[in-house]
């Protein structure tokens, strides 16, 4: 297969999901992590929520993941109750997460049937990475592998896509490359995003609006209305940047 | 990008045509000493004969078909306990590395058995199995059990977790699971296990064999100490060596092809 063949989009765009919690708490070991938290995201939006380490905003995105139940409350996805694994969402965790024994094609290729490969190709070709598609993923850098993950989240084009700290382990330059690709591939595909970060930064670049979690409720929300892409040295962003950072060091 | 696993403080050795034949060096200047020795009249032939002797006595029972007949029938001992041991080994070390009330229930009672040398059981088994195949048999396939169970289970255990969580939000079903992530991802310590394995395989089939027999190498060996005949004896020893090369080199092939992804396999 030559490396300059195009992949074309498998299917036509949907809309992202529609996301409604209601009333959500969720305890670990008569811990509250979550408390009565009421959340609304609308198709396509690109939400971002920040706070303290601890507070649960991670929890929050494994309850939209349905790796964790929650104890009280509900979430809604399009109108329909979430029960078990959320199959509308894929997750892009800390970690690439990718099996070694596997090459970068059949990585992204995970669970998909026949049309896995060229699908698979496709998404590689979205990360920039399709002249890898035979290496093992070891030999990657951690840049690099994170980009796999990424082309293995979005392989089925899902209407959720969950960022739990993805970029964390990244270094500066690598860290800025991924959040353009992040949000270029957003802005073309349009699924709904949650993406979990202490980056207040990251947070402001990417995100429509951002949440600020503090002892398990939402203590702040603010919509981000600024041109993309942007730019860090606009005073409008190095305010909301401040005014975000404040409010998590004031609690 | 990895491309050989060397120490670098070593520097880089280049890869030269004839580094095939260095693992060769050691035993070839031994068997050469062995043989000047032995000819120089330094070793008594009756502690130890000289190579050639021994390759002698190798022509001699290899023409009479005898040597043939016994390592069939010592091959095969081998391979049916093997496989009757290190398939409950792997069957066991899947159950309880899998699911935890099968571990609850197994894990610590096949811990007991396990920490009995399997030797020690010689007189128990000739006595349920008296000196027939069978009682080889069992004791080679009790033997394999432990290592090929151990190392399959903790195979399994040390599984990242991480790619567990990540399969199943990725909508893998509990088969996919297995034969996607927990099988591939606990073959290398399974082959770890399967070469434990291979060597108790022969050491206890060389215990059992000498101890009540009428074939087998073992036998020849024992049947050769009576008549005084040592190269007979050092050529048993020496064919020993060698299978257990062979069932190394063997896994090595498996490695190769199982495991090419894991770091030990030199990836470039």
């Amino acid at each position: 297969m030559s490396s300059t063949e195009t992949f074309l989009a498998p299917v036509a765009a949907a809309t992202g999901s529609h996301i409604r919690i209601h009333n959500l708490s969720k305890m670990f070991d008569q811990r509250p992590v979550l408390q009565n938290l009421n959340l609304e995201i609308g198709p396509g939006e690109f939400v971002a929520v920040v706070g303290k380490s601890g507070c649960g905003k991670s929890t929050l995105l494994r309850l939209l993941a349905g790796l964790e139940t929650p104890c009280q409350g509900d979430i809604h996805l399009n109108g329909y109750p979430l029960r078990g694994i959320n199959t509308l969402a894929r997750v892009m965790f800390q970690d690439p997460r990718l099996l070694p024994w596997r090459n970068v094609l059949q990585n992204v290729a995970l669970g998909l049937g026949q049309q896995g490969r060229s699908r698979s190709h496709w998404a590689l070709q979205q990360v920039g990475l399709d002249h890898r598609a035979r290496d093992w993923p070891t030999i990657l850098s951690g840049g690099q592998k994170q980009r796999v993950a990424l082309a293995r989240a979005l392989v089925t084009q899902p209407r959720l896509l969950l960022l739990d700290e993805p970029l964390g382990a990244l270094d500066a330059l690598t860290r800025l490359e991924m959040q353009h690709l992040i949000e270029q591939l957003w802005q073309e595909q349009r699924f709904t995003s949650l993406l979990v970060t202490h980056d207040v930064e990251e947070a402001v670049t990417l995100a429509d609006r951002v949440l600020v979690i503090h002892q398990g409720t939402i203590d702040l929300d603010i919509p981000i209305n600024l041109p993309r892409p942007r730019d860090l040295t606009q005073t409008e962003l190095a305010v909301l940047k401040q005014r975000i950072l404040q409010r998590i060091l004031s609690r | 990008m990895i491309s050989r696993l060397s120490i670098p403080t070593l520097g880089r050795w280049p890869r030269l045509p004839w580094d095939r034949l260095i693992p060769w060096l050691v035993p070839l200047t031994l068997l050469i000493v062995w043989q000047l020795l032995a000819q120089g009249g330094l070793i008594n032939s009756r502690v130890l004969p000289a190579p050639t002797a021994v390759a002698e006595a190798a022509l001699r029972l290899t023409t009479s078909g005898e040597l043939l007949k016994h390592l069939t029938i010592s091959t095969w001992r081998a391979a049916v306990g093997f496989l009757i041991g290190g398939g409950l080994g792997l069957f066991f070390g899947v159950v309880n590395g899998v699911f935890r009330p099968a571990e609850l229930l197994a894990d610590s009672s096949i811990q007991m058995i396990r920490n009995i040398p399997h030797l020690a059981m010689i007189p128990l088994v000739i006595l349920w199995f008296g000196i027939g195949d069978q009682a080889r048999i069992f004791l080679v396939a009790l033997g394999v059990l432990f290592p090929i169970y151990v190392n399959t289970f903790y195979g399994i255990r040390a599984i990242d977790p991480g790619l567990i969580e990540m399969g199943q939000v990725y909508g893998l079903s509990p088969r996919q699971l297995f034969f996607q992530i927990i099988l591939p991802g606990s073959l290398p310590s399974v082959l770890v296990g399967l070469r434990y394995a291979l060597g108790i395989m022969w050491l206890t089939l060389i215990v059992a064999e000498t101890i009540a027999a009428g074939s087998g190498i073992g036998y020849m060996a024992m049947n050769a100490r009576e008549f005084m005949q040592t190269d007979v004896v050092v050529l048993a020893i020496l064919l020993y060596a060698l299978l257990g090369k062979l069932a190394d080199s063997a896994v090595r092939w498996l490695e190769r092809l199982w495991i090419a992804w894991h770091p030990s396999q030199n990836l470039s």
